[in-house]
């Protein structure tokens, strides 16, 4: 494939980042839920 | 306490694995399966992800401008309308920023630069700092009252430049392509995967991006009980030592 290093560059700093995002989101409600009363969170 | 269950659901766990296989899935037919286009050949491959980006940040500050409007209207001044504001802005920001990214890589391979200023990439530069600005608003001090009432105030106003972003390319000269596969007077043939690949981009996206707010208004949700908690507990203490 032409220019492959451009295109899986491009693939690759959107995969990292949105998915570093998302473990981080769901690292921080994890971490809080564990302090967190059942009150406090209405989803469950 | 609560456990560990943090922010997520049954539900939001079965979204996450449809959004797992549906961005697989495009990464399949986007960067394999796909053919090449006959004028950008391969390179037409960061576009799958570079329109679903920009796509997802405009939804992302729609959002964001909704529940501002609601929440300023008074008619429900939940403070879950700033909160799910909140988490569609800043995931605005983080697509903004990828679109930018890809959208250079792009333009190095077409135009031969990462960036020129351009009327569609400045002002697509600005709505990210915009954009920054109002993540910024939302971490000054004071109540969350006031945290929402002037960060809604704040989205009504960006969501204004969202307009100038998307018709740049038609208001001004521009090196960015005007509107191709959305415009009905464009005379695009697009091979059926190659529009599958858009297509499946786009709704994947859009899906990841509810997935995020899900969590992340949560989350924001959590982080807000806690700050009046601790409060409360500064509160008491003053009490106490008022009394004492």
């Amino acid at each position: 494939m032409e220019h492959a290093s451009f295109i899986f560059g491009s693939w690759g700093i959107t995969a990292v980042s949105v998915g570093a995002y998302a473990i981080w989101v769901l690292r921080r409600g994890r971490e809080l839920a564990k302090h967190a009363t059942r009150e406090e969170m209405p989803w469950t | 306490m609560a456990g560990q269950s943090g922010t997520g659901t049954s539900a939001t766990r079965r979204l996450g694995i449809l959004v797992i296989l549906m961005l697989a899935t495009l990464a399949l037919c986007g960067l394999w399966f796909s053919a090449e286009d006959v004028v950008q050949g391969s390179t037409v491959r960061i576009m799958y992800i570079h329109v679903p980006s920009i796509w997802t940040a405009y939804i992302a500050f729609g959002l964001t401008a909704l529940c501002s409007g609601v929440y300023l209207s008074g008619k429900n001044r939940s403070l879950s309308w700033d909160r799910v504001a909140g988490a569609a802005g800043e995931i605005g920001v983080l697509f903004v920023a990828v679109s930018l990214v890809t959208g250079s890589m792009w333009g190095r391979l077409t135009w031969g630069t990462y960036w020129v200023w351009d009327a569609r990439l400045t002002s697509t530069a600005f709505l990210f700092i915009t954009y920054v600005g109002y993540l910024a608003v939302r971490q000054l001090g004071g109540t969350h009252r006031q945290r929402a009432r002037r960060s809604s105030v704040l989205a009504l106003l960006a969501i204004l430049e969202i307009p100038l972003v998307h018709f740049s390319v038609t208001l001004w000269r521009s090196l960015h392509q005007e509107a191709s596969v959305a415009n009905p007077n464009a005379k695009v043939e697009l091979d059926g995967l190659m529009l599958f690949s858009l297509f499946l981009g786009l709704v994947a996206f859009t899906m990841l991006f509810v997935w995020l707010v899900l969590h992340r208004q949560r989350a924001m949700m959590l982080e807000d009980a806690f700050s009046d908690r601790g409060l409360d507990v500064a509160i008491t203490a003053r009490r106490n030592e008022a009394g004492a």
